[in-house]
């Protein structure tokens, strides 16, 4: 790409916070940070809760009893924490490489889209091999969608965070036009919107008999791996570090800027869409309308919970997980809406600016 | 066929009037962000503050029946919540994109919350007294002009008579001086005396009102009712239209009024019922153009300190 190099000038990326967040579970002092943030954005959301009316204690009774109260509760706390964890690595790697991609939820919308179609269209095969190409697909599909604001991202400076938050809503229109019309199933008596299921052998197998817990949860753990390998040990990983702390330096290091920030937005997306995957060959088996109730957003609120670490992810996507599933049985409980955790997100996320910022001070003074 | 629906007075004159409605919103909302942004400070939670602005003028006219004392509410609810991202982003110097998107999250939690609380679960949604159309006496009669631009509700007006007071504070004002040399060279401006931090504050909370207005032109003018997905994006398309419109509040104008009318195109195609065209494809189109409008750059370029925090030196 030696004719880029002019571009990339003007093209400045994003250095989020990473250093000091982290929450290692052998750091015992961000460990007791991260407990504390977590206590104080529930106290404040059960003051909340009160004021709406609502018992909170009785709220959080329900939580707790949805998401740890049963075997069936805390396996669908892994069931959720599956594609959080795929997206929160694909936000991981493009925070770390300076690229605010806020465009999960379509990138995941996409990569659900490629695994249908490589499921539904493609006839039964080794589960293996249907599997591993309903992966790639969900990949490919994902890391494609964006391919679009990396482009313009690294030519032009274009601003990445609005193209890939439009990019969610046409992902939206996008599947909902697919499953009621082109790729709608006919064959059902009533057809609703939806699209044929996969076929036996591009389904992702049950982990535990009588739950939902499905093998994407071990390829997510794989894909840490992957993630944690890249940037730790690969010279593309140095490459992405070295872009998202300080771009000049990088740039007159001898790094190309142009290459590094699409592949990362390349790789961020493509992790997005193997949440896409995963969702449809694990959890649904069809693509149907509304299969992320916004995981792109919350996913943000994960990797930095997370530190925007690989490992930290895991840990940060399976509490959010048991939130989200405690958040279902709280509003069948005593009716608050699920949506409340976005509440209790935004909460935790300013605490850990606010935490980064007070290190950073101290470390100054 | 197609031509002939569509090359009617009523149809242009409906879609020229709809579209500069549908501007509206995002006009408030990008002429506050304009504010925001040229004095430094990015603002991705304009669109949880229209969101804080639509509900929480909603719920000001339900109580009252008055959609002005909502316009107050809309106005107090969404300038709070502009004052934790001034105090994140200014005072404590974080990152403004991240502290925008924990704003999102925040206001979307806690007006589902309290929406839920005060109005439950209901098939017909609860309406409130909007804001009533009021037609300019001889000038809306004008055929197509009139309904462009002389009979809308009074947020229309206050829209377009912001843009131009809007144009003369930034640009032959003192304090627009003052907003510029923050938003190009902080360290400057403090040299000569300006105070960073203040200017900023003030900057944001004006963006934070105004976006406020913008939410409650979208439940009680545009619409008459409250629901989750009342903003779907016209806060971050807001942005885009700052960036396209290169921090003028006049190119912001026309570009707000482009996204508009080709928003009401689309409603108003979507209203002849062709089955060719799929629905999903016309709904899409505003967000097109939004995408179109951060790639096609023209010539100005953003505030040289936009999103970068200030920390005064000791």
């Amino acid at each position: 790409m030696g004719e880029g190099e002019g571009d990339d000038d003007i093209v400045e990326l994003n250095h989020p916070p990473h250093k000091g967040v982290i929450l290692f579970v052998h750091d015992l002092k961000e460990l007791g940070f991260g407990l504390l943030s977590i206590i104080t954005a529930l106290s404040i959301v059960a003051i909340i809760i009160s004021i709406a009316g609502i018992n909170p204690i009785e709220a959080y009774q329900a939580l707790i009893k949805g998401s740890f109260g049963s075997i069936n509760g805390i396996s669908e706390t892994f069931v959720k924490a599956t594609p959080l964890i795929f997206l929160g690595l694909g936000i991981t790697i493009a925070f770390r490489g300076g690229m605010w991609n806020i465009g999960g939820d379509g990138q995941l919308l996409l990569g659900a889209l490629g695994a249908t179609v490589i499921g539904v269209y493609l006839p039964s095969m080794p589960p293996v091999l249907h599997i591993a190409l309903s992966l790639v697909g969900g990949f490919i599909f994902g890391a494609l969608w964006a391919a679009m604001p990396g482009f313009f991202k690294m030519r032009r400076g274009t601003n990445e965070i609005v193209i890939t938050i439009m990019l969610n809503y046409l992902a939206t229109f996008l599947i909902a036009y697919l499953v009621s019309g082109p790729m709608k199933d006919t064959t059902q008596l009533i057809p609703v919107p939806q699209s044929r299921e996969i076929v036996e052998s591009a389904v992702l197998p049950r982990l535990i008999p009588l739950t939902r817990i499905h093998s994407g949860f071990l390829i997510a753990l794989a894909a840490v791996g992957v993630v944690w390998f890249i940037l730790e040990r690969t010279v593309l990983g140095y490459e992405i570090k070295a872009v998202g702390v300080n771009t000049d330096a990088a740039r007159y290091g001898g790094i190309n800027i142009f290459n590094t920030g699409f592949v990362v937005m390349l790789l961020s997306g493509g992790f997005a869409g193997m949440a896409g995957m995963s969702e449809i060959s694990g959890v649904h088996h069809y693509l149907l309308d509304g299969i992320s109730p916004g995981y792109g957003y919350l996913a943000i609120a994960v990797a930095l919970f997370g530190g925007l670490n690989p490992i930290g992810v895991v840990f940060s996507a399976l509490f959010f997980g048991a939130l989200n599933v405690g958040a279902e049985s709280m509003q069948r409980a005593v009716g608050v809406p699920t949506a409340t955790i976005y509440l209790l997100e935004g909460l935790v996320v300013i605490f850990v600016l606010a935490r980064h910022i007070l290190k950073r001070r101290r470390r100054s003074s | 066929m197609f031509l002939e629906k569509v090359l009617t007075v009523a149809f242009i004159s409906g879609v020229l009037g709809a579209g500069m409605r549908l501007a509206m919103p995002i006009l408030f909302a990008a002429l506050g962000e304009v504010f925001a942004e040229r004095s430094g400070v990015l603002n991705i939670g304009i669109e949880g503050m229209m969101l804080t602005g639509a509900f929480c003028g909603f719920i000001g006219s339900y109580l009252t029946d008055s959609p002005w004392i909502g316009l107050v509410f809309a106005i107090l609810g969404a300038g709070l919540l502009s004052l934790l991202h001034a105090f994140l982003s200014i005072s404590l110097g974080a990152d403004q994109v991240i502290s925008g998107i924990a704003i999102n999250l925040l206001a979307l939690g806690l007006i589902t919350l309290l929406n839920r609380a005060i109005f439950g679960l209901r098939l017909i949604p609860v309406s409130a007294a909007n804001f009533e159309s009021i037609a300019i006496p001889g000038l809306s009669e004008i055929p197509i002009l009139g309904p462009f631009l002389f009979s809308h509700h009074a947020l229309v007006y206050i829209g377009l008579i912001l843009v131009p007071i809007i144009y003369i504070v930034l640009f032959k004002t003192t304090f627009g001086l003052r907003v510029s040399s923050v938003g190009e060279d902080p360290r400057g401006a403090e040299a000569v005396g300006v105070n960073v931090g203040r200017i900023r504050y003030i900057c944001v909370a004006i963006g934070g009102v105004l976006a406020g207005i913008g939410g409650i032109t979208l439940s009680l003018a545009n619409l008459s009712l409250f629901k989750e997905s009342i903003v779907s994006g016209r806060g971050y398309i807001a942005i885009a239209i700052v960036m396209f419109g290169g921090w003028n509040p006049v190119s912001v104008l026309g570009a707000a009024l482009v996204f508009g009318l080709v928003d009401a195109l689309q409603l108003y195609i979507q209203s002849l019922g062709i089955t060719q065209l799929p629905s999903q494809l016309l709904i899409s189109m505003p967000y097109v153009v939004t995408i179109l409008f951060l790639i096609i750059r023209f010539g100005s370029s953003p505030p040289s300190a936009l999103s970068i925090p200030y920390i005064k030196e000791n």
